[in-house]
């Protein structure tokens, strides 16, 4: 997810649902945290970062993947933990190599978070990995789980990507684009993530113990939790979808605008219409996401806002300001430069 | 990207950030609450919106001049990461075919709006939020989120993460040259190998977190990491924020682009 793909409802209902966990996630760790594990899991982080920057060749295909590590964490560290080490892991990621970016970062730690922590461990890989001495069942329980895990982000992202509405892309084609590429993702990330339990059970098999002896205090996750995520969940999308719904009379609007031309429209852009705009703009703030219903008087006032300068007569005046801004901000920019050398 | 060039692009964020200039001064909190500000801000643009995203290039722009952070450096960045944007964005043009007329007669896809909307967005998110860290090194980020209420675990978590990425990073750096110098072409560089090199990777993570509790704990660690560095917000940062947010205000509700090349055309006609 990036944030120019955003819309402000979108992204703050993610932001909210992500900080919400996160809270949740460290006050449940903090209950029953011994000190031990604060290292354990800072290092884990850069361990997960360090690690999704080697490259390994994709078989078939000659191209080369990362992964990205959901399931591998939960399995090593248990939700919580793993959940606050992903979190952190995406911010760094987001800070340093602007990697979706600070607003999508909501989006992101709920996409790659969320899922594999608080629904594809619990779920699916404790229930099919079971005590988790049979290998075969490890690596069933991990490629699964990794591949549910990917499928519900890859499709959060098309959701979010859809209701903030600045895409073209109709729902069907996106989803089409993206679950496939995610399964063969999941695939290969699966089998990986099994080869890397086995290998570690096989060569230091305390460390995997230890993690379950941990196992009473969290006490996997119960029936109530699994609902109230699910909870959760529904009035996220409930909210962002009712979001969704009050934006979309703009578009109808558009599309009604579309086959009447625009032309008579444009030169009415000049007198009350534009009072009113500005009107309109200043009392709503995000004029595309207010509850109010949409002005109903003229049609002419409630198309401006959503776009304004794209009418014929204000885009040229749009494009001569347009120019003279950026000339304006490079002069201060070259400005401050030269200045600062001297 | 190879490996080390991930490597060193961290490490010269991380330089950058100590350097001594009147943005990397203003205080952390305050330099993230704005730009928040900033960001929100410009993605709450209605989708066509190109002309009055223009006038919102100053703040990074004066980011980067004040703070001396390198332009190139910036734009190498944001290029590395727009595929995505651009790989969704692509298709507005083709998806949204509604004739839009710029001047009299020439009309274009209202797609290519709403396309290159997204490309001034993504310039100006990415940009900001990199000029956030390079101009207020990431441990005074950390501190800011602790004083602004997120969780402490979660606080420390990051600054743990940040201190070992360097070390983390580094051992990565010998095994993947060991790996790339055995292996020619693409022989080795497949998935069973990768398993191997994480896992060890792995167990020498965990003995080294370890280590540390060891270390820390003689140094009398308690579970939690104080700080000895105490912001305060001074005049000047007040100034900073109000004025920032009288700008963002200004060029988010009144079309200031617009009235300018109208008060021009006026002149010139």
């Amino acid at each position: 997810m990036a944030d120019a793909l955003l819309s402000p409802a979108v992204g703050a209902t993610m932001w909210a649902g992500s900080m919400a966990t996160l809270g949740y996630s460290s006050k449940k760790l903090k209950e029953n945290i011994d000190n031990k594990t604060i290292p354990l899991m800072g290092v884990m982080g850069a361990f997960i970062f360090a690690a999704m920057m080697i490259n390994f060749t994709i078989p078939g295909t000659g191209s080369s993947g990362h992964i990205a590590g959901g399931i591998l964490l939960t399995v090593m560290l248990r939700p919580y933990a793993a959940f606050l080490v992903l979190a952190s892991v995406l911010m760094v990621q987001a800070l340093f190599f602007a990697d979706g970016g600070l607003l999508a970062l909501g989006c992101n730690i709920w996409n790659m978070g969320f899922y594999p922590c608080f629904l594809a461990y619990p779920l699916i890989y404790k229930p099919i990995a079971g005590d988790g001495t049979s290998a075969k069942r490890i690596y069933i329980a991990a490629i699964v789980s990794v591949i549910i895990a990917l499928q519900l982000g890859a499709f959060s992202v098309v959701l979010e990507t859809l209701l903030s509405g600045r895409s073209e892309l109709p729902f069907g084609t996106f989803a089409l684009l993206m679950q496939p590429i995610h399964l063969a993702i999941g695939f290969v990330e699966g089998i990986i993530t099994a080869g890397i339990i086995s290998y570690v059970k096989k060569v230091r098999p305390e460390i995997l113990e230890a993690s379950n002896t941990l196992r009473p205090l969290n006490a996997g996750i119960s029936l109530k939790k699994v609902l109230a995520a699910f909870v959760i969940l529904a009035v996220v999308t409930g909210g962002a979808l009712s979001w969704f719904a009050s934006t979309h009379p703009d578009g109808l609007e558009w599309s009604i605008q579309k086959v009447t031309g625009k032309r008579e429209l444009a030169e009415q852009t000049n007198g009350a219409a534009s009072l009113f705009r500005d009107i309109q703009e200043k009392t709503a703030f995000l004029p595309d996401y207010n509850f109010k219903p949409v002005v109903k008087e003229e049609p002419k006032e409630n198309e401006a806002p959503a776009w304004p300068g794209i009418e014929a007569g204000t885009s040229v005046a749009g494009i001569v300001g347009g120019a003279i801004v950026l000339m304006f901000i490079l002069f201060i920019g070259f400005g401050i430069r030269l200045f600062k050398k001297q | 990207m190879n490996f080390d060039e991930k490597y060193y692009n961290i490490g010269f964020l991380d330089q950058l950030s100590y350097k001594n200039t009147f943005v990397h001064r203003l205080d952390p909190r305050i330099k993230l609450i704005v730009t928040l500000l900033f960001l929100f801000t410009v993605i709450s643009f209605s989708k066509y919106e190109i002309v009055a995203l223009l006038p919102f290039f100053l703040y990074p722009v004066l980011l980067m001049t004040i703070g001396e952070i390198p332009l190139m450096f910036i734009l190498k960045k944001v290029a590395l990461v727009s595929p995505f944007a651009i790989f969704i964005g692509i298709f507005n043009p083709l998806l949204d075919s509604g004739q839009v007329f710029i001047f009299k007669g020439l009309a274009i896809s209202a797609g290519w709006l709403s396309f290159f909307s997204i490309l001034i967005k993504f310039t100006l998110t990415v940009s900001t939020a990199l000029l956030l860290v390079a101009t207020t090194s990431f441990p005074g980020v950390c501190h800011a989120l602790r004083q602004l209420g997120v969780p402490s675990l979660f606080v420390s978590q990051l600054l743990f993460l940040y201190r070992y990425i360097f070390v983390l990073m580094e051992e990565t750096m010998r095994i993947v040259r060991a790996r790339n110098m055995r292996s020619f072409e693409q022989h080795g560089k497949g998935i069973k190998v990768f398993v191997r090199i994480v896992g060890i990777l792995f167990i020498r993570t965990v003995e080294r977190a370890e280590r540390v509790y060891y270390a820390m704990l003689s140094r009398g660690f308690q579970g939690d990491m104080p700080t000895l560095k105490r912001f305060h917000i001074k005049a000047g940062d007040l100034v900073f924020a109000v004025s920032v947010a009288v700008f963002l205000y200004i060029f988010r509700f009144y079309p200031a682009t617009e009235i300018l090349g109208r008060f021009v055309q006026g002149v010139f006609s």
